[in-house]
């Protein structure tokens, strides 16, 4: 069996912006996988190559095992996409909405009715199904979307493209998102999603890619990023407002920083030499650290140490 | 070539329910040919000389114009999927240019089958007597269905090129603004001479000549001839120019 995705070289231009630099990607059937990046990373372009929706200017990609350029067709036929702007009719009914989805991907008028009215079940749709979706709250409608991008015989799916499915939406229809999510891969399909949020990848991924530069600047599964980049964070909190903007100015473009409470948080594998190296680099005159702590690393300490360094680079 | 039908009729459906809970646009496109209708029979209809009945003159003209009053909304519509995710969702189920747009110009067609009946009704209760053999009213309406076709498909082209509702509306304008300079409203004998030459030759004239002639039960000639070769040439422009511009589009 061919991987679920398997993609080299893609790159992708728009006028003069680079925005995928020889992409590489290989996703194994029946993962979870995400890419993660913040806004303009090229996540959505990358979603809009795999799905077929636009062609790279070079590069391959193939999706259950067929080209996404020489065979859109059958990949076409292999995968559903949930695009990062909601895409069904806000005058159009649930149940409508999922009746021509269902009726375009070749159901007869019976099977779209009864495909409409599953999905409406599943996805804890049925009773609003009879209302236009503009009455919808946003985590109904993204899971609306999400149902209609799966009207296909189940099974018929292998690979589920889903670019930023949470972003906008409040925690508890995230939780759910995240639910139907968990449940579509424990019924096999593969999923490959895009999100800004490293607590999203964190709890739903088999493996991470971090897209920034054009290009995959990490790959690993979530405890292998943590433990490669960035295990620990030293936190150290400035005596005053004078210090705090002496130790911005010492520190990497990798830290955190929050003004408020004077604090930075600086990479470190955790060891007592760099811990103690670090204090003497921010502080060699030893009056601007008030507190320090140790933290063990989360996603957002190991995207900002990778995006602030220039080179790519790999697990 | 099943899946294509079924797939445009899929879409036709889906438009005609999202016409019909927007309602506003489609009621407002089918009230203006009624009131432009009523303004030329009892403002203008007095002063102008057209040898018969003005009201009888003039409505072959407005149901013309009225094909005219959808193609901005037609154009909305498809311009308002291209840019929301709704064409993405649609290309990745595997649904081409061509289903797409046809399903939007039978829900043109549709929303214009029912402003047309409208405005014929409201013709009638001002005196419309028209005088045609069933032959001649079916040649009537074929010939407006075949018009309303190829400018509904015009208009969708136009919809893929156009971002925005003013954008739409000011590239569809010239439709509605074809049947003015023909003799829809006024002889053409009455325009200056310089005008005589495109009036006489522009799509819409031949069109409503032969309804006219078609509603009157009077000789036709070999117009309802032209007017089909101009229908069949802008509906293969627009075919053709929509299949280039959505591929352009969905790059
Ligand atoms: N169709 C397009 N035309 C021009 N520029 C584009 C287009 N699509 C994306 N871009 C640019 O490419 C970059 C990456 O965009 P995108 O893939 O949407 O990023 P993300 O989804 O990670 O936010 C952005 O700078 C965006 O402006
Ligand atoms: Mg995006």
């Amino acid at each position: 069996m061919p991987p679920a995705i398997e993609a080299t070289g893609l790159t992708k231009t728009y006028g003069d912006v680079r925005v995928l630099d020889a992409l590489d990607l290989h996703v194994p059937r029946g993962t979870v996988f995400a890419l993660l990046g913040p806004n303009g990373a090229g996540k959505t372009t990358t979603v809009r190559i795999l799905s077929t929706l636009t062609t790279p200017d070079a590069g391959h990609a193939r999706v259950a095992g067929h080209d996404v350029v020489t065979a859109r067709s059958r990949v076409r036929r292999a995968i559903s996409l949930t695009g990062q702007f909601a895409a069904v009719d806000e005058t159009q009914t649930g149940a409508e909405n999922l009746w021509t989805a269902a009726r375009l991907s070749g159901l007869s008028r019976p099977a779209a009715a009864r495909r409409a009215a599953e999905l409406l079940d599943r996805f804890g749709l049925t009773e609003a199904g009879g209302r236009l979706t503009k009455t919808y709250s946003g985590g109904m409608r993204r899971r609306l979307d999400l149902a209609a991008g799966l009207v296909r015989d189940p099974g018929a799916t292998q690979v589920m493209f889903l670019d930023e499915p949470t972003t906008g939406l409040d925690p508890r229809s995230r939780r759910e998102l995240w639910q139907a999510v968990r449940e579509l891969s424990d019924a096999g399909t593969t999923v490959f999603l895009t999100t800004q949020y490293l607590e999203e990848a964190d709890r739903l991924a088999d493996r991470i890619a971090v897209l920034g530069l054009g290009r995959t600047l990490a790959e690993g599964t979530p405890a292998e990023l943590k433990a490669r980049y960035a295990a620990h964070r030293l936190d150290v909190v400035a005596s005053d407002e004078q210090s705090y903007v002496r130790l911005t100015e010492r520190t990497s473009p990798a830290a955190t920083r929050d003004p408020e409470t004077r604090t930075l948080g600086v990479p470190t594998d955790g060891s007592a030499a760099h811990v103690r190296e670090l204090l003497d680099t921010l502080d060699p005159g030893r009056r601007d650290i008030a507190r320090f702590g140790l933290h063990t690393a989360t996603l957002d300490d190991v995207f900002l140490t990778l995006t602030a360094d220039k080179e790519p680079s790999r697990v | 070539m099943s899946d294509t039908l079924t797939a445009a009729s899929t879409l036709a459906g889906r438009g005609i329910r999202l016409s019909r809970r927007n309602l506003d646009a489609v009621i407002t496109s089918m009230m203006l040919p009624i009131m432009l209708m009523l303004v030329f029979v009892y403002f203008f209809g007095g002063a102008i000389d057209t040898g018969t009945r003005y009201v009888t003159y003039v409505v072959p003209g407005v149901l013309v114009l009225c094909a005219g009053f959808g193609a901005a909304s037609t154009a909305l519509s498809v311009s308002e999927d291209m840019r929301l995710g709704v064409v993405d969702r649609f290309r990745t189920l595997d649904i081409g240019g061509t289903p797409f747009l046809a399903g939007h110009v039978a829900a043109a067609v549709t929303r214009n089958a029912l402003s047309t009946t409208l405005v014929l009704g409201a013709a009638f209760v001002i005196g419309f007597r028209p005088s045609a053999s069933p032959g001649g009213w079916l040649a009537a309406i074929g010939l407006l269905l075949a018009y309303i076709t190829a400018v509904s498909w015009l208009s969708a082209a136009i919809g893929l090129v156009t971002r925005t509702a003013e954008a739409a509306g000011a590239v569809t304008f010239f439709m509605m603004f074809l049947p003015y300079p023909s003799s829809a409203f006024v002889p053409i004998e009455t325009m200056p001479s310089w005008l005589h030459g495109f009036a006489e030759h522009q799509p819409v004239t031949p069109l409503i000549e032969s309804m006219r002639g078609l509603l009157l039960d009077q000789p036709v000639g070999d117009s309802p001839w032209i007017a089909l070769g101009w229908c069949a040439g802008l509906l293969t422009l627009a075919v053709t120019a929509s299949g280039f511009l959505f591929r352009l589009r969905t790059r």
